[in-house]
């Protein structure tokens, strides 16, 4: 039991990158996301891309940091999937989103545009690598540590950990202490008194789907790491996301790290009794019920 | 190819598109005269193909039993099938729409694409209810002794025209009817619906469930064509987002616009397969995949190019106006 919940953390740091994510985008610019998981999907594929392909060509060594399963190709392919995500994401709201903004489209014809967005970037990614399940590191996984209370984790576990710690602080200190930040939390509050204080808020979106962008491709990252990559892996977290923001009131990013934790655990025990391909489904299981009892999330009262 | 070979393909061409058609006039209901943001019609297509399946179907009895697993076989007529897979659809979009309807859209929207996952997730998983990932095979065909089996898609080619002209008649009917007015109130502006005391919930249900039934018979109408269903059929791209495609391609809110969608993105999605047939040997296996790449490029270029579709909304007051 202390096991599942170790992993449920674990894969509840991941969904909570990607629920992040889409409660900044949807606090700022109203914006449900659907193209949220598939932009994980490919950052753990750029990822991928740079391992097997520049990196190596460049002669960047492919041993790894004992006792971790990973080298230096993953060290330095991390960082450049976070910017190359944030920047496709980016491109999406200038080629698309933006476009639909001027003319006034509704809502559901922006969660449109980003659902077909998630179909082209899935696409892509098939075209290129197949559906076949791939690998960073193709081998045995590193045996686990024992920890007391019988939990097992491995290395790589822990590190995960400590990057999205590392990550959700630099975050946190970002909206609070910089002026992008600032102006970042202003908009969210309210985009019209925002802009009278002289805030460019096309400058505020363009920050807004980069950061998301990069956390998605981190996600992404690091679930390859800790499972495995796949075409379909960021649909299949598309429900998990949304139920963590929804859980963690929609808007609001420290609940959205909550939820992401809450629903990691409990999809991840779940499976002490269910398949675990039924964890997406678990996950819509909890996000009716938030629905049902409470709407507006655990942090309710939040802006609507 | 012979004539009779052309004219074969053109038939099951017009029977999918013509099934599709039926799932366009369900989503029209939904979202173009309600604003209704389902994206999980696959689950309801679903549905509807399993129930109507289950439905025409005797249960497996003595060795075959061993084989094949269902819950219920009742072996009754189609159109008992067809009956069976929109009530139950319906039901199911009752129970969707009671934590999402009060909600804002984009709620519905991910509780659908939710049910719609969860409802594959469970017919791949659960053997005993409808024989897991192997799916339901030998499904009946209505009126099949009439004629020889080469020719039969020329009678189900009628049969479904058929229902999809009825279903069409009845949605005009209903949308020109005081309560489809108060559905695009609704769709234009809540606030106002609901200060003219309509009970906006009330009628979005309604919306919900009426175009769930239809999308169910649809369903329904897919497994008896293709009498061989499987979960990995109902995926959200084959399920779900070719639809939405054709009924923005048509013009949502127009029901002639969603059929001539339906035809026209069929046709191009069938084109497209010509298309990949010159792509070099190494990449044949990833055609569907490239297939697909065009239709998504193609929903963003109508989204920002032609939002209004192919034909636009109709302008309807009354009929007492027109």
């Amino acid at each position: 039991m202390f096991e599942l919940i170790t992993y449920g953390i674990v894969l509840g740091s991941i969904i909570s990158l990607g629920a992040i994510g889409i409660s900044l985008i949807y606090g700022i610019l109203r914006f449900a996301n659907f193209s949220h998981g598939d932009l994980m999907t490919a950052g753990a594929y750029i990822a991928l891309f740079f391992i097997t392909g520049p990196l190596a060509w460049i002669g960047i060594p492919d041993n790894m940091f004992e006792p971790f399963s990973f080298g230096w190709r993953i060290v330095i392919a991390f960082p450049i999937s976070m910017l190359a995500v944030g920047g496709v994401a980016i491109l999406l709201d200038r080629v698309l989103y933006r476009k639909l903004r001027q003319m006034g489209s509704g809502r559901v014809t922006l969660a449109m545009s980003a659902l077909g967005a998630s179909f082209i970037i899935r696409m892509i990614v098939l075209i290129i690598w197949g559906a076949d399940y791939r690998f960073y590191k193709p081998g045995i996984l590193r045996p686990a540590l024992e920890l007391p209370l019988g939990i097992k984790i491995r290395p790589d576990q822990i590190l995960i950990l400590i990057i999205v710690s590392i990550l959700v602080i630099s975050l946190h200190l970002f909206l609070q202490r910089t002026k992008m930040g600032k102006a970042m939390r202003a908009t969210s509050d309210n985009m019209e008194l925002a802009r009278l204080s002289g805030i460019e808020i096309e400058k505020i979106i363009i920050w807004t789907w980069g950061i998301g962008g990069a956390l998605a491709a981190a996600a992404g990252v690091l679930y390859g790491i800790d499972v495995q990559l796949h075409p379909g892996m960021g649909w299949n977290f598309l429900i998990p996301l949304f139920a963590a923001s929804i859980l963690g009131s929609i808007g609001n990013i420290y609940g959205a790290l909550i939820g992401g934790l809450i629903i990691g655990v409990v999809q991840q025990v779940s499976t002490a009794i269910l398949l675990p391909t039924y964890k997406p489904a678990v996950a819509f299981l909890i996000m009716i019920v938030i629905l049902l009892m409470r709407p507006e999330g655990i942090f309710g009262g939040s802006r609507t | 190819m012979e004539i009779g070979g052309i004219l074969a393909y053109l038939v099951s061409f017009a029977i999918m598109a013509s099934i599709y058609a039926v799932f366009c006039l369900g989503l029209n209901i939904q979202w173009g005269y309600t604003g209704l943001f389902n994206i999980g019609i696959a689950g309801f297509f679903c549905i509807g193909a399993y129930i109507s399946a289950m439905i025409t179907t005797p249960k497996p009895t003595g060795l075959y039993a061993d084989y094949v697993r269902q819950i219920f076989g009742l072996n009754l007529p189609f159109f008992m099938g067809l009956l069976g897979a929109a009530v139950v659809c319906g039901i199911i979009a009752f129970l969707i729409g009671i934590p999402t309807l009060r909600l804002a859209e984009d709620y519905l929207a991910i509780a659908t694409i939710g049910i719609a996952e969860a409802v594959r997730l469970i017919f791949n998983n659960e053997h005993w209810l409808a024989n897991g990932p192997r799916g339901l095979m030998g499904l009946p065909q209505p009126l099949s002794d009439l004629v020889d089996p080469g020719y039969y898609n020329y009678i189900y080619l009628v049969i479904v025209i058929i229902i999809m002209i009825v279903i069409y008649l009845l949605i005009e009917r209903a949308i020109r009817s005081p309560w489809g007015r108060v559905l695009r109130a609704i769709r234009e502006d809540e606030i106002s619906a609901s200060m003219s005391g309509k009970n906006i919930f009330n009628f979005k249900m309604q919306s919900l469930v009426f175009g769930a039934m239809v999308m169910g018979i649809g369903g329904a109408l897919y497994a008896h064509y293709t009498k061989a269903i499987s979960p990995d059929v109902f995926t959200p791209l084959y399920g779900t987002f070719i639809i939405w495609v054709m009924v923005i391609a048509g013009g949502s809110g127009n029901n002639k616009g969603v059929i001539l969608g339906a035809f026209v993105v069929w046709g191009i999605w069938i084109g497209t397969k010509f298309l990949t047939d010159f792509l070099p040997y190494t990449l044949k296996a990833r055609a569907p995949y490239i297939r697909f790449l065009l239709i998504g490029i193609l929903l963003e270029f109508i989204l920002i190019y032609k939002p209004q579709g192919l034909l636009g909304e109709e302008k309807k007051i009354s009929k007492l106006l027109e």
